[in-house]
């Protein structure tokens, strides 16, 4: 019986790696450029990526970059199948009740950005009425539904689609991470079509204190390993180097 | 329903099945529920309304379809044919996605767009769950249709048409009547195929109940509770489904042709 | 072909498809690739469970047949993507709970795993009705003469009853197959990238979505307007020797 179950348990694990050495690292599924999308032989690249790849090796890890659905990853990181989640998300509150943070790699504002001349501030009194994107489980649909709640609320799987519906001109504004908003205001598209509002009024209950490592409740071990890799680089200029690729300056935040 | 349970190992299992019940109800985690019932009450609505409009304007639309093929000249059944075999031939998530997101990447390049009456209707998200669920419907059940129509007895036509009925009267008094009473069954099943084709409209941000129990997890991390409640609501609409056909078949003569 | 193309909104579509990087072609095949694996996985499993479920169905006791008449009604309301969702989690759970008890460390079910898993789980309650009225449309006239005649029940199974009823089942499996084909794309929303998954990736990170989400669907076309073919061959196939369908067919 112990060998049929520990040849089912091969069975199973065809295609994941060899079982618990490599870290397997969480990233949303869905393109979230400049940090990390796809390019075309389906290889994922990004400021992010190579954060995790340097994080990795500074802290001596066997890192693995495993996509997963972004609205399942939390589910995903407490189910086990994977480690750690590096995917732009916020240290707040609500989701530190339910998994760990480790110290922030980085930290940028919160940014509306709007059709072209509709006149729309990122206030409450702004938006009343107005039809406002964001992706799902994110600080900005928490911070839109507490803030904003006389607006019209969408939500997407993807920061993405929310800016296709604005440029389609479905939604009259978007809210999310000022850098995708930035990558998004350099497009054709977002060139064309939209212009950025200001940054929301700042509420670090619900925006967090910036951007850190996930990972399970408890799992002391692998968080010091990435507080460890952040710190190294960090301090030896390596964090830079690659934010300098992207990057006009640093995102590292106060 | 009492002759249903007169063996003994149904009326253990019907136990067991309620001990299991009242066992979720009580140990699983359920607090959210009070708070979210509008939501909830909203999205079952939508889930509902969807597959009754859709259903109806694909039936018609396969009525067309079914009998083009059937009966129709080579330039309608041929057309009628290819449209069934791309429906069926490709997944209904790419069919949404390429009719939201598609038409979506053209609107920027007509910004007159936005000032015609079509817009409100062209902005919303449900339009296009609706347009995309009717074609899909309309492409399934011409194939059944199509199936149905050749299944009424020549001999009936042939009479009807020797009597010199005019050709719509014959449509409409023996061959479509006939031919819905063949498909009944199979449309009883592929309504309730299309009840389980709605929670792709979540995808595209219509709000419906699977999209709501994804939200619950969103918002209270719970995972299991909010599936659970959602494939109980998909199961008791697939039974009222299946009753309201069973009760559409009881009033129709059992025989046919 | 690269004018045609130009009329589905992108100039470049030629460019976006093509084979190598900056391409996608190849990234949209391996896609294909991937939910063909998964397919084929599902496929077997249900099968597997379809002939176990439909022999008990038919051969096993009462409560044989309400425990399996549960799990295909079930199955049969539930849609495919909570069942999904619902496996997609409570799978890896169960297996590690289960793999627990020996003493053994969780392990992490891949991607492709859980997707055969579920998608398997889902074809097994349609397969049993399937291949269950295929076994019930053997004339039992025949059985009963191999019987009379004396031929051990093995030998009966494998000559006579398997014969007749893979002519009855092969329509109704052919659905299936075209059925777990377009099931892959639910698998989209769990983020595995299969091809739909791949289709958005694309689609995404190059705003071409028309051009992406057309290529998409004429790959699956040729793979169903494959499936089609080769199971028509089957058909025909396994109907050597009986006599042609009453009626005339299509």
């Amino acid at each position: 019986m112990k060998t049929l179950v520990m040849i089912a348990a091969a069975a199973l694990s065809i295609g994941s790696a060899v079982m618990a050495d490599p870290v397997k690292v969480g990233i949303a599924a869905e393109p979230y450029p400049p940090f990390a999308s796809p390019d075309a032989s389906g290889n994922w690249v990004g400021w992010e990526v190579d954060i995790i790849n340097a994080v990795c090796k500074a802290a001596e890890m066997d890192c693995v970059v495993t996509p997963v659905a972004w609205e399942g990853i939390i589910p995903s990181l407490n189910g086990g199948q994977i480690d750690a989640i590096m995917a732009s998300m916020s240290i707040t509150e609500e989701r530190m009740k339910v998994i760990d943070f480790s110290d922030k790699y980085y930290n940028t504002p919160t940014v509306v950005v709007a059709a072209k001349g509709s006149g729309i501030t990122p206030t409450p009194e702004g938006l009343a009425g107005k039809t406002i994107g964001v992706q799902v489980s994110t600080i900005h649909e928490a911070y839109a539904k507490a803030h904003f709640p006389d607006a019209v609320l969408k939500t997407y799987q993807t920061t993405d689609e929310g800016f296709q519906d604005l440029a389609a001109g479905r939604i009259d504004a978007s809210q999310a991470d000022s850098i995708a908003i930035d990558a998004f205001m350099a497009s054709d598209a977002g060139k064309a079509c939209c212009e950025i509002a200001g940054a929301v009024a700042d509420d670090p209950a619900i925006l967090g204190a910036g951007v850190g490592v996930g990972l399970r409740k408890g799992d002391t071990e692998l968080k010091e390993k990435f507080n460890a890799g952040i710190k190294k680089i960090l301090e030896d200029g390596t964090y830079d180097a690659i934010s300098k690729n992207y990057f006009a300056s640093s995102i590292y935040g106060g | 329903m009492i002759a249903f349970l007169r063996p003994v190992h149904r009326q253990i299992m019907l136990a067991v099945a309620l001990a299991a019940v009242a066992a979720s109800a009580f140990l699983l985690d359920w607090g959210w529920l009070p708070r979210y019932l509008p939501l909830i009450a909203q999205g079952v609505w939508t889930t509902l309304w969807l597959t009754v409009v859709t259903m109806s304007l694909g039936m018609v639309l396969a009525i067309g379809l079914g009998f083009a093929q059937a009966a129709g000249p080579m330039w309608l059944a041929w057309p009628a044919r290819v449209y069934c075999t791309i429906i069926r031939g490709t997944p209904l998530l790419l069919q949404l996605w390429l009719l939201y997101f598609g038409l979506g990447a053209f609107f920027p390049q007509f910004p007159e767009l936005r000032q015609s009456f079509l817009w409100p209707i062209l902005r919303e998200a449900w339009p296009y769950a609706v347009l995309a669920l009717t074609l899909s419907a309309a492409g399934y059940e011409g194939e059944v249709m199509r199936g149905a129509f050749r299944g009424v007895p020549h001999g009936q036509i042939e009479a009807a048409r020797a009597m010199g009925m005019p050709r719509f009267t014959l449509f409409r008094r023996i061959w479509l009547p006939q031919a819905l009473h063949r498909a009944l069954p199979t449309i009883a099943g592929e309504t309730v195929l299309q009840m389980k084709s709605t929670p792709l409209v979540a995808t595209i941000t219509v709000l419906d109940i699977y999209s709501v129990a994804r939200r619950v997890t969103q918002d209270t991390f719970i995972v299991y509770e909010p599936l659970v409640l959602l494939a109980i609501v998909y199961i008791i609409i697939a039974g009222l489904i299946v009753l309201f056909f069973r009760k559409l078949e009881a009033r129709l003569p059992a025989r046919m042709a | 072909m690269g004018s045609l193309l130009a009329l589905v909104g992108s100039p470049s579509a030629a460019e976006l498809l093509a084979w190598s990087p900056p391409g996608w072609g190849a990234t949209l095949v391996a896609g294909l690739w991937n939910s063909i694996l998964i397919a084929l996985g599902a496929y077997a499993l249900g099968l597997a469970i379809g002939i176990g479920g439909a022999f008990g169905k038919v051969y096993g006791g009462p409560v044989l047949r309400d425990l399996l008449e549960a799990y295909t009604t079930l199955v049969r309301a539930v849609p495919e993507l909570v069942l999904i969702l619902i496996l997609y989690f409570a799978l890896t759970d169960a297996v590690n709970k289960i793999i627990a008890l020996w003493d053994y460390g969780p392990i992490q079910l891949s991607g492709v795993a859980a997707g055969i898993g579920v998608l398997g789980v889902v074809q097994g309650a349609y397969s049993t009705e399937v291949i269950r009225g295929a076994i019930l449309s053997v004339p039992h006239g025949q059985i009963e003469a191999a019987r009379a005649m004396g031929i051990p029940p093995v030998l009966l199974a494998r000559r006579i009853t398997l014969p007749l009823m893979l002519a009855a089942a092969i329509p109704g499996l052919a659905n299936l197959w075209l059925i777990v084909t377009k099931d892959t794309a639910l698998l989209a929303v769990v983020g595995f990238v299969e091809l739909t998954k791949a289709t958005s990736l694309a689609a995404a990170t190059t705003k071409a979505f028309f051009t992406f989400y057309a290529a998409a669907g004429v790959l699956y076309l040729i793979l169903s307007l494959g499936s089609t073919v080769i199971f028509h061959r089957i058909e025909r196939w396994a109907r050597r020797g009986q006599r042609p369908l009453s009626g005339g067919g299509r």
